[in-house]
């Protein structure tokens, strides 16, 4: 069936039930994708198994990082309903009686992740609250009547029918049908609990642990979207009803809480009584996830440095949203092991070593191409490289040998990245930067200690005073605690000793040094007042600084920051060094920035600029910044149309295009007819131009007759 | 302990030993900047507020830098990502979008000769804004050849419209007088006509002498000279001024010609096609090769739909053969739809009705589009095995491109079993979608660069350069029309006269009612102005006419058809 015609659009295309599959194995594609080898289909699964737990772990993240302000929310919606029934006659109550309870919930500015905590929120509500809790959003509710619907639908279920008011709802005032409409909830409320209280008599509270008349949540998911009329008006008729009806709203605030006066005036706002929740900022949100799925020896799967750097990137100067970056590292995930046949042996440890042994001849051929594992071959002994070179029963053993260290590397170089990072996190600066992340990915990219701001890092170490050190050092101790490896537990164990050194010295060096510590200099300063005389005297112990003796403290100093230093170099070495890190590490970044971060305008021009780059003709290739003059009609067509100004005569347009073709025909540029407009190349030129007005250069305009308007700047 | 450091502190703080080198060390360091400075005495006294509120400040400073350094961006998405790619993009953002130059009018004519000249070869093309369109010594010189041939007249026309601006920019340099003044075209039609003739000769006079730089171009060209040899302000203020010299005069300078002097100023549709079906396409080995790489990606799509992604194509070329080619492979045993975005009349009612009524088989209606995606999504929850392709070609099509169109195809995007294919084509497609709807189309974006004309996707337009042959309109009015009384023929045949006698007229903007009615009154057509108007109401429901309100209030009325199509009209009705 065809798929083009002048009279429709949609074309639907059913297969006959029989052929009809209904079933579909996913892993048929990937193994579709790469013919190279048998292994594909347990590629897949590793990746769907990785892929499941790395989902499981964020929903569960964000569950355990929104706990704190749903529970505050779940707990002011509860007090409100309490003293909804509560009713106390004095005063104060009595004037909060007339206000709705209002929570506002300022989530920030990353709407697409607002879903899954208002999700959260509206299953905690129903769990433990109320089972009547609606959520609204602004696109359905673009005038009163709508929001009114949607509110009765959800609270009532199916069926509530406005027919009636649809019709005519022109002629009615929409205050008068609305009141009805509120006053039917009214109504189904009170019916409804009074079941609720028939059914449990003698309890107050149901068997679900609800209260007697459980509180009407309304949630408005994108206050700021909303319609500031509609919203208005609801407010206005819900307060009529407030003593009938236990409302209590949320408003979901991606801006500032300032945006509720904006939006309301004061006459509304004053009939709602606002608390302010802050939601957790994206930012933290972020690091969380980074710190619980990237920086973990849990995922064999792992990010390099400038892959990382692109999904932080995306974050950081697009969208602010951690869905999203959970999406790149899915595709991430799911490109490393379609494209690496290798990444069969990146699971855990059990199932690494059961696939090492499984390796065909072509897999551990392919290992051999590996740099990483070249360069493990040279290093080594001729004998064993000849080994290495031809008995593939010892290639595979010694891949697990080197799974097995790299699985080694990892648990060592993330407790110690973790150390680094805690000491030097709150050096002021931050010269190794003040994310964990951004450490992470230096590390990533190359040998940390060489870098100036490690340098730096580590003069200011020199400098901390005790207490912070300690209290430092004592925080990479717990770091280190749960580390199972013998190093992790070696450098545990100096590091408390460090730690006990340094008390020690507490008692002692009080004693020791106070005394002319103390008196020289602080003597002197007091006599000299002048802040020249101060500068001067202060330089000159400087200049005999050098040849005082150290103090047992500032010896500790320097020698547990060797220490660390040592701790570093062993451990934090990029991951690259390691042989076959290609099996677990995702390198190509370009190919995530190209499918996430796309740039379709770009690529449309260097196409149109560029002709060669996508199709390999001799006849293309030029110099930089030209085309050659046989290239597709659109090509040469665009390429006139960036001498030109704001508007283009289609005559003279049409003129130069000839006079380029015929060239590129090979017609002699004396001729008679040369540069001759004929009707192909006016055809040609037509559809040329069709396109570029499809693709959104030009456009007809009627300021001059025969004239089109250039709509871009820019190109080459 | 400086005794300023302990008044500034009291209070809150507490007060530790410190090592007089330390202390040494820090004073030094206060030398080479205060910033540093504060750091440090942060680390000395542990005070708690005031180390809070460094904090805060050092936060806020490092937020800055975080989020908006640009070199960063740079490094992490352009260039640095690049690296990793086998061959970066040739094209860089910053020559993408640029400001608008300063154009001649003739430029065009000339960089085609001179790109005819070198057959085979190639001709450098100035970036926009370069320095060397300003330095190219041929230009200048064939700028002097053209000035020989555009006399005084353009000369005191521009002086007359100069702004200050540019006046200052004369004043300073007379030199450049050559240079600019041919912005200018030749509107005497005479003239035209000889430099179309000469065309070849101007071609052949700039080569000639372009190694023979005279005094003037010598002089404009140290005028416009490259920025980068320059002190460092100079490049700034060389770009305000080409900037407001571009914007400048908001008249456009493009010559008089128009299509009126080729042989066949319009072609219609069918010779389009016919002479476009005869031409070979040229590097079809090429293209093909393109089109085999894209299709190797056809499996992974398919993966990565059921993961949860959505497919976007982008790239020059039509990409409906490759789409066709995608459906025709691997969907022939899976339901799914064909959209075309560009088909002019596509409305998102018919996607979803086609949704709703052919593939999930629902008989009755919907109230609003919502209920209709509400029921949709519903039906697939309940259904999850039931995977449903949707392949929208264009889904930035003139008609989808609506905000709501948009959300419906996100919402419906998002349903989980519900798999989206797209392309766009428009280089601004992507502005489209917001944050939110990004995230519910969740999509895959695929350079898929084809080269293929865009045959159908351009036959629906009303291009500029095709004839509208009218048959469809004509055929339109005169079913309609039968239909109508005599009475009712005669008043559309009095306004179709009336308009045809002012075809020349720009300014006819319409026939007032008022008019209208006496004429018809006259030809004994109605008695009333009732009757009048119950019949311009007939009229307008069947779009025959379209009535205006001027600026003084009255109602014009007109026949929305060109005059062609109404000769056409009246003649065919005379003959009956």
């Amino acid at each position: 069936m065809n798929t083009s015609s002048v009279s429709k659009g949609c074309f639907v295309f059913k297969p006959s039930s029989k052929k009809r599959k209904r079933t579909v194995g996913i892993d048929e594609y990937f193994v579709d994708g790469n013919d190279d080898c048998g292994n594909g289909r347990e590629r897949f699964n590793i990746c769907q198994k990785l892929w499941e737990k790395i989902k499981m772990d964020t929903e569960i993240l964000q569950d355990e990082l929104n706990e704190k302000i749903l529970e505050s929310l779940l707990d002011f919606i509860k007090k409100c309903t309490l003293s909804f029934q509560s009713r106390t006659d004095d005063w104060a109550s009595r004037m909060r009686a007339s206000e709705i309870p209002t929570a506002a919930l300022v989530l920030g500015v990353n709407v697409p992740d607002h879903d899954m905590t208002f999700q959260s929120l509206s299953d905690l509500l129903k769990n433990s609250v109320t089972p009547f809790s609606v959520s609204v959003q602004a696109k359905e509710c673009t005038a009163l009547k709508n929001l009114m619907q949607r509110v009765l639908e959800r609270l009532m279920g199916v069926g509530v029918s406005v027919e009636e008011d649809e019709e005519d709802s022109g002629i009615h005032l929409p205050q008068k049908r609305v009141s009805c409409s509120i006053s039917v909830l009214c109504q189904w409320y009170k019916t409804v609990t009074k079941k609720h209280a028939m059914k449990s008599p003698d309890k107050t509270c149901s068997e679900n642990g609800f209260l007697q008349s459980p509180p009407i949540v309304v949630i408005f998911k994108d206050f700021e979207a909303f319609n500031p009329r509609v919203l208005q008006d609801f407010i206005l008729i819900c307060n009529r009803y407030i003593h009938e009806l236990p409302l209590i709203f949320v408003f979901g605030i991606a801006t500032s809480p300032s945006t509720v006066q904006h939006i309301l005036p004061h006459s509304v706002s004053s009939l709602l009584c606002i608390e302010l929740f802050q939601s957790l900022s994206c930012t933290q949100h972020l690091a969380t996830v980074i710190d619980k799925l990237i920086l973990t020896s849990q995922f064999p799967f792992k990010l390099t440095g400038k892959v990382l750097q692109v999904l932080v990137s995306i974050f950081l100067y697009h969208d602010f949203s951690v869905r999203n970056f959970v999406k790149g590292l899915q595709l991430a995930l799911l490109e490393h092991f379609h494209s690496q046949p290798l990444s069969v042996l990146c699971c855990k440890k059990q199932e690494a070593r059961h696939n090492a042994q499984k390796l065909s001849h072509k897999d551990v051929e392919m290992v051999r191409q590996l740099p990483s594992f070249m360069r493990y071959v040279e290093t080594q002994e001729p004998q064993e490289q000849v080994q290495l070179l031809t008995s593939d029963d010892h290639v595979k053993e010694v891949c697990q040998m080197l799974l097995k260290g790299l699985r080694k590397y990892h648990k060592n170089y993330y407790p110690i990245l973790r150390c680094l990072h805690s000491l030097t996190a709150s050096l002021p600066k931050y010269p190794l930067g003040k994310q964990i992340r951004e450490l992470h990915i230096s590390c990533l990219e190359k040998n940390v200690w060489e870098t100036n701001e490690y340098e730096s890092a580590m003069q200011l170490l020199r400098l901390l005073a005790k207490d912070e050190l300690v209290a430092a050092l004592r925080k990479c101790a717990d770091i280190l605690k749960p580390g199972k490896t013998k190093k992790m537990k070696s450098a545990l164990q100096q590091l408390e000793d460090y730690i006990i050194r340094f008390e020690q010295l507490d008692g002692m060096s009080i004693e020791t040094l106070s005394g002319e510590e103390i008196t020289s200099p602080g003597k002197d300063l007091q006599k000299k007042t002048d802040l020249f005389q101060l500068q001067k005297t202060l330089l000159e112990m400087k200049g005999s600084r050098r040849t005082k003796k150290m103090s047992p403290f500032e010896i500790l100093r320097n020698e547990t920051l060797d220490f660390i230093d040592g701790l570093v170099r062993s451990h934090l070495t990029p991951p690259e060094l390691q042989p076959l890190n290609e099996v677990c590490y995702y390198s190509s970044s370009g190919v995530l920035r190209r499918h996430l971060n796309a740039t379709p305008r770009t690529s449309i021009q260097t196409a149109l600029s560029h002709p060669f780059y996508f199709l390999q003709n001799e006849n293309l290739k030029t110099d930089a910044g030209t085309v050659s003059s046989a290239a597709p009609d659109i090509c040469i067509v665009y390429k006139l149309h960036l001498e030109c100004g704001r508007l283009i005569n289609l005559y003279d347009w049409l003129e130069a295009y000839a006079t380029v073709v015929s060239a590129a025909e090979g017609k002699d540029p004396d001729a008679e007819d040369y540069g001759k407009v004929d009707e192909l190349k006016h055809a040609r030129f037509i559809q040329s131009v069709s396109e570029l007005e499809f693709l959104g250069f030009v456009k007809s305009t009627k300021q001059k007759t025969d004239h089109v308007a250039r709509l871009t700047w820019g190109g080459c | 302990m400086s005794p300023q450091k302990l008044a500034a502190d009291s209070g809150v703080l507490e007060v530790r030993f410190v090592g007089d080198e330390d202390v040494l060390d820090h004073i030094v360091e206060k030398q080479e900047g205060s910033k540093a400075s504060r750091g440090s005495v942060q680390t000395l006294v542990s005070l708690k507020s005031s180390r809070k509120l460094l904090a805060d400040s050092a936060e806020e400073e490092e937020e800055e830098d975080g989020v908006f350094n640009e070199q960063n961006y740079v490094e992490a998405l352009g260039t640095g990502a690049e690296a990793g790619e086998e061959n970066g993009s040739v094209t860089a953002g910053a020559s993408v979008f640029t400001f608008q130059t300063i154009k001649r009018s003739n430029k065009m004519a000339q960089i085609a000769s001179e790109w005819a000249r070198t057959p085979g070869k190639s001709v450098t093309f100035s970036t926009p804004g370069s320095p060397e369109e300003a330095l190219s010594p041929t230009r200048a010189t064939c700028k002097l050849a053209s000035e020989n041939k555009t006399p005084q007249k353009g000369k005191k026309v521009q002086f007359v419209s100069t702004t200050p601006h540019r006046l200052r920019k004369r004043i300073s340099a007379p030199n450049l007088k050559s240079d600019s003044d041919s912005d200018f075209s030749p509107s005497n039609s005479e003239e035209e006509a000889e430099e179309e003739e000469d065309d070849d000769e101007k071609g052949a006079k700039a080569e000639a002498h372009p190694k023979t730089p005279s005094k003037t171009s010598a002089d404009a060209a140290a005028l416009y000279k490259t920025p980068a040899k320059k002190s460092k302000k100079a490049p700034e203020s060389n770009l305000v001024e080409e900037y407001f010299e571009a914007h400048s005069s908001s008249k456009v300078l493009t010559s008089d010609r128009t299509l009126q002097k080729l042989q066949t100023p319009k072609l219609d549709r069918e010779t389009l096609l016919r002479l476009l079906g005869g031409k070979p396409s040229c590097y079809i080995d090429e293209i093909n090769e393109l089109n085999k790489k894209h299709e190797k990606n056809f499996s992974k799509w398919m993966l990565q739909l059921h993961m949860g992604f959505n497919i976007l194509l982008y790239g020059l070329g039509s990409k409906k053969f490759l789409l066709e080619k995608f459906r025709t492979t691997i969907l022939s045993d899976s339901v799914h739809m064909v959209v075309n975005g560009f088909f002019p009349s596509i409305t998102l009612k018919s996607i979803l009705n086609a949704i709703t009524g052919e593939m999930l088989e629902h008989e009755g209606t919907f109230r609003t589009p919502m209920d209709q995606i509400d029921f949709i999504v519903k039906t697939l929850k309940k259904d999850p095995d039931n995977h449903i392709y949707l392949i929208i070609h264009n889904i930035d099509g003139p008609m989808l491109r609506g905000e709501k169109n948009q959300q419906a195809l996100g919402q419906l995007a998002s349903i989980p079993n519900m798999h989206l294919l797209a392309s766009i084509d428009h280089i601004n497609a992507p502005l489209v979608w917001d944050h939110t709807k990004m995230s519910w189309f969740n999509w895959l974006w695929y350079e898929t660069t084809s080269f293929l004309p865009y045959t159908e996707e351009t036959s629906y337009e009303n291009s500029l350069l095709v004839q509208q042959t009218g048959a469809l309109a004509l055929s339109s009015l005169t079913h309609v029309l039968r239909s109508l009384t005599p009475n009712a023929r005669g008043i559309f045949r009095l306004l179709a006269e009336f308009q045809l006698e002012n075809k020349d007229n720009p300014s006819y903007t319409g026939l007032s009612f008022q008019d209208f009615y006496q004429r018809c009154r006259e030809a004994f057509l109605v008695n009333s102005d009732i009757t009048l108007r119950t019949q311009l109401t007939e009229f307008r429901d069947h779009k025959l006419i379209r009535t205006k309100k001027g600026a003084d209030g009255v109602e014009y009325l007109l026949i929305p058809v060109d005059a062609g199509t109404l000769t056409d009209f009246l003649e065919k009705e005379d003959v009956e």
